[in-house]
C-alpha cells in the first residue's frame, strides 16, 4: 500500500470516518469529526504509523489531509515507503 | 509575518528601549485598523478623545477587558470569522468572546509555542498532564479544557495524570515515568491543581519542566507566593525547572513567562506590560503596584491589542533578569472593596472603576458621545 493509502486509512481511523469515506479534500474544523481534540489523535496516529516525530509548528500547520501528505513526503515517508 | 516565525529564534531578546521602540508604532497602527474595523471600539476611541500620533506605548488608549463580555468587538466581517473563544465567566457573569480569523487563529499557538520554546527547547516533550482526560472530551468545552488541548501541541504521549474520578492515577504516571523520567519531559497543570494534586504522588519528578497557570480559583485560601511553591515542590517532587505564567483568552496566544529563577514574569518580545496607578491612571513605577495593561501585537482580528485588567500587579525590574525587558508579578485581582460604581448599568456582578464604566456606557450607544 502506497503511503498516500496508508495515510487515508489514518485519517479515517483517527477521525472515525466510515471505511472508504474520501478524506483528500478535508481540512482541519470542517467537519465536527476533527477538532482540537481528534486533531491529537490524529497526530498520534500518523506519529505511529510511519514512525516519524513531527514539530510543534508542523502540528499547527497540518490543517488539511494535502498539508499532512506533504508533511509525510518532507520527514521521507514518499521515498521510504 | 511568517518569516518571523523561524524555527530557533529566541522571542525573549528585546530591551526595553528596544521593545518600545519595536511595539509602540505597530500597535498605534493596530489602533487605526481597529478604530476603522470595529465600530464599537471607534465610538470608545471618539467619545474619549483619543487620537494619534501616540508616541509610546503607555500613550496608547487602553480597553476594560471586560467589554469583551459586554460587546462583540471584532474588526473582521463576520464571515471571516474562524473560531470565536470564550472564556470562563464565573456563575452570573457573561463570558467573554474573542473573535479570531484564520491569520489570527493560526498565529495565536504559534507564538505560544515559540514563547515556551525557550524553556523547553525545540522538541516536542514526553507530557503529564496534571488533570483528567474528561476535561478536554467534554462536548462543550471549558476554558480549563481548551487550555490543557492549546498545550497539548507542545507535548506527545500524553498522559494525564488523574482518573476520570478525579483520583490520581499513580499506576499510570509510574509507566509514564519508566518510560520518559529519565529525560526531560513536559508537565502541564493549573496551578490549583498542580497544587493538590503532584504533590501527593510521592514520586520523582526531576527531570520535569513544570508550566503552570491559572492561580488559585476556589483554592485561593490555600494560596502560596511562588517561593514557596516552588520550595515545596523541589523538596516532595524534585521539581526545580517550573514556570508559571499569566495569559487570558482576551489576547491568546500572548503569555508572560516566569523565569526560571523565579523572580518575574517576563514578557515575549511582541508583548508588554504597563502598571497603573488606578487613581492616576500614569505609568506606575518599578515597585508600585497597580493595575495591569497587557499589550500585544497578535490580535489583529480583533481590538485586543492594548488590554487593561482587572488584576493588580507590580513590576520588579527592568533590563535586570535573565531575560531582557520588565519582570513583573501578578498579586491578585483589584478588590471588590475598590470596585465602584458601574455593575449596575454594565450588567455584571463584579464592579468596574469609574474609566471603564464611562467607556462601556458610551460603547452601548447610551451616552453622550
Amino acid at each position: 500500500m502506497g503511503h498516500l493509502d496508508r495515510l487515508r486509512g489514518v485519517f479515517r481511523a483517527a477521525l472515525s470516518l466510515p471505511d472508504g469515506a474520501d478524506v483528500d479534500a478535508l481540512e482541519y474544523r470542517a467537519i465536527p469529526q476533527w477538532d482540537s481534540l481528534a486533531h491529537m489523535a490524529l497526530v498520534a496516529a500518523i506519529e505511529d504509523e510511519f514512525d516519524i516525530m513531527l514539530e510543534t509548528d508542523e502540528i499547527i500547520d497540518m490543517s488539511s489531509f494535502a498539508q499532512a501528505a506533504r508533511l509525510l513526503e518532507k520527514h521521507g515517508a514518499g521515498a521510504a515507503f | 509575518m511568517r518569516e518571523a516565525w523561524g524555527d530557533v529564534m529566541s522571542v525573549f531578546t528585546l530591551t526595553a528601549d528596544e521593545r518600545e521602540w519595536t511595539l509602540a508604532p505597530r500597535l498605534a497602527e493596530l489602533t487605526e485598523r481597529h478604530r476603522h474595523a470595529c465600530p464599537p471600539y471607534g465610538r470608545i476611541l471618539a467619545a474619549i478623545g483619543s487620537h494619534g500620533p501616540y508616541e509610546r506605548v503607555a500613550d496608547l488608549p487602553w480597553l476594560p477587558v471586560r467589554m469583551f463580555k459586554t460587546h462583540e468587538l471584532r474588526s473582521v466581517p463576520k464571515e471571516e470569522v474562524f473560531r470565536v473563544l470564550t472564556s470562563s465567566g464565573t456563575t452570573g457573569q457573561r463570558p467573554s468572546r474573542v473573535h479570531l480569523d484564520r491569520d489570527a487563529a493560526a498565529a495565536q499557538p504559534r507564538m505560544l509555542a515559540a514563547t515556551l520554546r525557550e524553556v523547553l527547547g525545540e522538541r516536542r516533550l514526553p507530557m503529564l498532564i496534571v488533570d483528567t482526560r474528561s476535561v478536554v472530551r467534554a462536548t462543550t468545552l471549558s476554558a480549563r479544557g481548551a487550555g490543557v488541548l492549546g498545550m497539548m501541541n507542545l507535548g506527545r504521549d500524553h498522559t494525564f495524570v488523574l482518573d476520570d474520578g478525579g483520583e490520581a492515577d499513580v499506576a499510570s504516571v509510574r509507566a509514564f515515568l519508566a518510560r520518559h523520567g529519565d529525560r526531560p519531559f513536559l508537565i502541564f497543570g493549573f496551578t490549583y491543581m498542580v497544587w493538590l494534586h503532584l504533590r501527593e504522588l510521592g514520586l520523582d519528578l526531576s527531570h520535569g519542566v513544570l508550566i503552570h497557570s491559572g492561580g488559585w480559583k476556589k483554592l485561593a485560601d490555600q494560596a502560596v507566593d511562588a517561593a514557596e511553591f516552588r520550595k515545596r515542590l523541589a523538596n516532595q517532587c524534585g521539581l526545580t525547572r517550573i514556570h508559571d505564567f499569566y495569559g487570558m483568552v482576551e489576547q491568546i496566544g500572548t503569555i508572560f513567562l516566569e523565569g526560571p529563577e523565579g523572580d518575574g514574569l517576563y514578557c515575549p518580545d511582541f508583548a508588554d506590560v504597563v502598571i497603573r496607578d488606578p487613581e492616576t491612571w500614569e505609568e506606575a513605577p518599578p515597585g508600585v503596584p497597580g493595575l495591569i495593561e497587557v499589550v500585544s501585537t497578535l490580535p489583529t482580528s480583533y481590538p485586543g491589542h492594548v488590554l487593561l485588567t482587572e488584576d493588580l500587579g507590580v513590576v520588579h525590574g527592568v533590563d535586570d533578569g535573565v531575560w531582557p525587558g520588565k519582570r513583573f508579578s501578578v498579586l491578585g485581582r483589584l478588590p471588590r472593596a475598590e470596585a465602584r460604581g458601574c455593575s449596575d448599568t454594565m450588567g455584571a456582578p463584579r464592579g468596574g472603576f469609574p474609566k471603564a464604566c464611562e467607556r462601556g456606557d458610551v460603547a452601548d450607544g447610551t451616552a453622550a458621545a
